[in-house]
């Protein structure tokens, strides 16, 4: 098998089941318990938080959630409910995933002015347009780190700084978010400047429901899950002990040696691309040539994902011819592919229907191998040969 | 364990003639088999009607579902039995018309007097006077009105009890499934074909499916979404077997070798060639399809002429004459529409012409088709086949 969908999701580290496995059979007690079982289960959040804040930006706290979509839902409807008597702009871009998408369309419904930036043909939005859209009426801007289609790195450093930098001058409290699900474990993120950061475990190989949003310690929101109080008052619910033991440890295995594994990755990555030009006539690679190594090569690829269109093909068909071969890759995103209609961000690219319609995402772990590479170029280049051949006449 | 009685009436079977006790027999199986999931369930035909009997722990709703899903079934009714004496009756029928006013607002009602044992000896408007009256007495919110009553209240004196009873709650009708052959739908996933099918097992023909799909270009999901269509039928027709029949080497010859605009057309002369073959292994005598007149251009009158030409066995086409929309509502009313709509592409549309034929010659498909090895192509696609049993 040779797995190409981890922006979708990643296989679980063995280390990480173990451990879960672990704690919810011995460590069950619910921390908020006096007694010392709840103590101890008090430890192991203790320890896990510690293990993410240690490669987030200094000076933040991480709440604990059930994944990406959770963290992006409370970083701006929380945000928006605390500033709302302050202003009702929201600025973001046309190419976020729907859990900011979709909530920001929501709070337009609810009063709020939302503005979509658009971006380029690389999908990436330009640092000067976000600072154009910036106003005094501006209570969030909400800008992805890495794009999970086509893997654009976003000027998510130089956007922190114009928004501190306007903050000071114009006396205003915009809040800064970043979605990170697709960049954590892939690209460092410790020196980011963004007031929220969320992310989700299971893109870094730990367990599907749990996720985490970091909040600059200055910051207090308003709750967005209301309850027992857990989470410092921020996220009730007894916390689920052995999600996030197995996610602070996924998080320390995934970015230990990070750069050594994403210049791997950036290998396997441009090895496969490299190969499927060689052997395949008339393709199109979908966001930035060039791969990047951290946030500050913005405007770059992340290693993880590579997304090409296949002329005259239909990405469905070849994902379904190469799944015979034991090969898993994506069209667009797998969390839309069940959708009729194209890609929100390969239209928002400009491309053609035509383009989107050819379209394979190959997202990478860093499990994957040059050897396998070969496996792939061959095994696709069957398939869009086959399915050149007979066409499928729309 | 006490029991409850229902009520159940036959529509055409009782118009059977000769046959009559051959139909009630195989109608009587079909029941029991609908409730073969209770222990204890009863069921037996006398004088014309069906009394089915279920521990009285189980939902009256849950028996009603059950029954009326059964082809065949006119109305079921929830009864009460009681013995044939005047004022046990009326007893009997108070105590059932306070359990009604409990839980419905119902002011007025009226009793409807039904004598079959003509020995008792109160006649049948007399047993409606009589009955009313001690309803009367003991309900004393409601009120007679013989002419817009919001309830009818039925005591019906048999030969071998009393029964009152109240609500009739539709069946499909339609006839015993069994009672009418085998027949072979070519179930796509689309609106039509479940409807056709359930049509056709309405009538009392049991069903087998054939599904054909072109993956990879179609993807499993879309092979699921089919067999959940197939599982509802089961719901009303018991375990149907599917013949799944990847379609794919077959229209890849016909785009390498035939005209574009003809493709959907002589695809679909294959399935219905793979089809004849499937029924005839099958003890199949017909092939259904959910096809309707003018939908699209393979349904053109013309295109259907041509299709046809290929089998010899009879096609049975229960929607040709209806219109999409009183099909759609069909499909809802049995619930396969929700299913149908999810979105996967089907075999039929993954090689759609752009501008497909819609008045088809015979002699120049004919000739198109002389391009390909029939036979080996059907024989190849026969043998290839997969078969899936489906449960309700």
């Amino acid at each position: 098998m040779v797995y190409l969908d981890n922006s979708a999701t990643t296989r679980q580290y063995d280390e990480v089941t173990d451990l879960m496995y672990k704690v919810a059979k011995d460590d069950f007690g619910n921390p908020s318990s006096l007694h010392s079982l709840g103590f101890e289960a008090g430890n192991i959040l203790y320890d896990a938080r510690r293990q993410i804040e240690e490669l987030l930006p200094p000076a933040g706290n991480v709440i604990f959630t059930s994944g990406g979509t959770e963290g992006d839902n409370m970083a701006l409807l929380s945000s928006a409910r605390k500033l709302r008597r302050r202003g009702k702009r929201i600025i973001t871009t046309k190419v976020e995933h729907p859990a900011v998408l979709e909530t920001c369309k929501r709070l337009k419904e609810d009063g709020f002015e939302v503005v979509f930036l658009d971006v380029d043909v690389d999908g990436y939005v330009e640092e000067q347009v976000v600072k154009a859209a910036l106003d005094e009426n501006t209570i969030i801007v909400s800008i992805m780190a890495v794009n999970n289609e086509v893997g654009t790195i976003e000027p998510v450093i130089p956007v922190g700084r114009t928004v501190r930098e306007y903050n000071r001058k114009h006396g205003t409290d915009i809040m800064f978010h970043t979605d990170a699900v697709q960049a954590f474990g892939k690209l460092p993120l410790d020196d980011t400047d963004a007031d929220l950061i969320s992310a989700s475990a299971h893109k870094f190989h730990g367990p599907k429901g749990m996720g985490f949003i970091y909040m600059k310690k200055r910051h207090s929101l308003p709750p967005y899950i209301i309850g027992g109080g857990q989470e410092g008052g921020f996220r009730s619910s007894t916390e689920n002990t052995p999600g996030i033991a197995g996610m602070g440890l996924a998080a320390k295995m995934a970015c230990s040696d990070l750069i050594m594994k994403t210049s791997r990755m950036g290998i396997v990555n441009n090895y496969l691309l490299n190969g499927l030009r060689a052997e395949i006539k008339d393709i199109m690679v979908n966001g930035p040539e060039e791969l990047g190594y951290t946030l500050h090569e913005h405007g770059r690829r992340c290693p993880g994902v590579l997304n090409v269109s296949f002329e005259g093909t239909r990405g469905e068909v070849l994902l379904h011819t190469l799944e015979q071969d034991g090969i898993y890759v994506s069209t667009g995103s797998a969390c839309s592919s069940n959708k009729t209609g194209d890609s929100h961000v390969l239209q928002a690219m400009s491309m053609t229907h035509k383009e989107i319609e050819g379209a394979l995402r190959f997202s990478f772990s860093e499990f994957n191998t040059v050897e396998e590479m070969d496996y792939v170029i061959d095994r696709t280049k069957i398939a869009v040969e086959r399915f050149r051949r007979l066409g499928s006449f729309r | 364990m006490e029991k409850n009685l229902y009520i159940v009436r036959c529509g055409e079977v009782a118009l059977k003639g000769m046959n009559k006790p051959y139909f009630e027999r195989v109608l009587l199986e079909r029941v029991k088999n609908a409730l073969s999931c209770y222990e204890d369930a009863s069921a037996k035909w006398i004088d014309g009607l069906m009394f089915v009997r279920v521990p009285s722990d189980i939902p009256e709703d849950e028996v009603i579902s059950k029954c009326v899903r059964v082809f065949g079934v006119a109305s079921v009714s929830p009864a009460v039995e009681a013995p044939k004496d005047i004022n046990e009756i009326g007893r009997m029928a108070a105590e059932f018309m306070q359990k009604v006013i409990e839980t419905e607002d119902i002011k007025t009602f009226k009793v409807k007097g039904k004598r079959a044992d003509k020995s008792f000896a109160v006649e049948s408007p007399e047993i409606a006077r009589q009955v009313g009256g001690m309803v009367l007495k003991a309900c004393k919110v409601l009120s007679v009105n013989v002419h817009n009553p919001d309830c009818v209240l039925t005591v019906d004196v048999r030969r071998e009890g009393a029964y009152i009873f109240r609500d009739k709650i539709r069946g499909f009708g339609g006839l015993p499934l069994g009672t009418n052959g085998k027949g072979l739908i070519l179930m796509s996933g689309g609106i039509d074909s479940p409807v056709a099918a359930f049509m056709m097992a309405k009538r009392g023909m049991s069903i087998e499916a054939v599904h054909f799909h072109s993956y990879p270009y179609t993807s499993q999901r879309a092979q699921r979404k089919v067999e959940e269509l197939v599982k509802t039928l089961a719901g009303y027709m018991g375990t149907v077997r599917m013949h799944v029949i990847n379609l794919l080497p077959i229209q890849e010859e016909i785009v390498k070798n035939c005209p574009e605009d003809e493709t959907t057309l002589l695809v679909r002369r294959f399935m219905m060639r793979i089809a004849e073959q499937i029924a005839l292994k099958n003890g199949c005598m017909m092939l259904i399809t959910g096809e309707d007149l003018g939908q699209v251009a393979s349904q053109t009158a013309e295109a259907l002429v041509v299709t046809d030409s290929v089998v010899e066995m009879p096609v049975m086409r229960p929607l040709i004459a209806m219109d999409k929309v009183d099909i759609m509502d069909k499909a809802r009313e049995i619930g396969t529409y929700d299913i149908s709509i999810q979105p996967y592409e089907d075999c039929c549309t993954v090689f759609l012409p752009k501008h497909p034929v819609t008045k088809p010659k015979k002699d120049r498909i004919e000739r198109s088709e002389s391009a390909l090895d029939v036979e080996t192509l059907v024989k190849n696609a026969v043998e290839s086949e997969e078969i899936v049993e489906i449960r309700p």
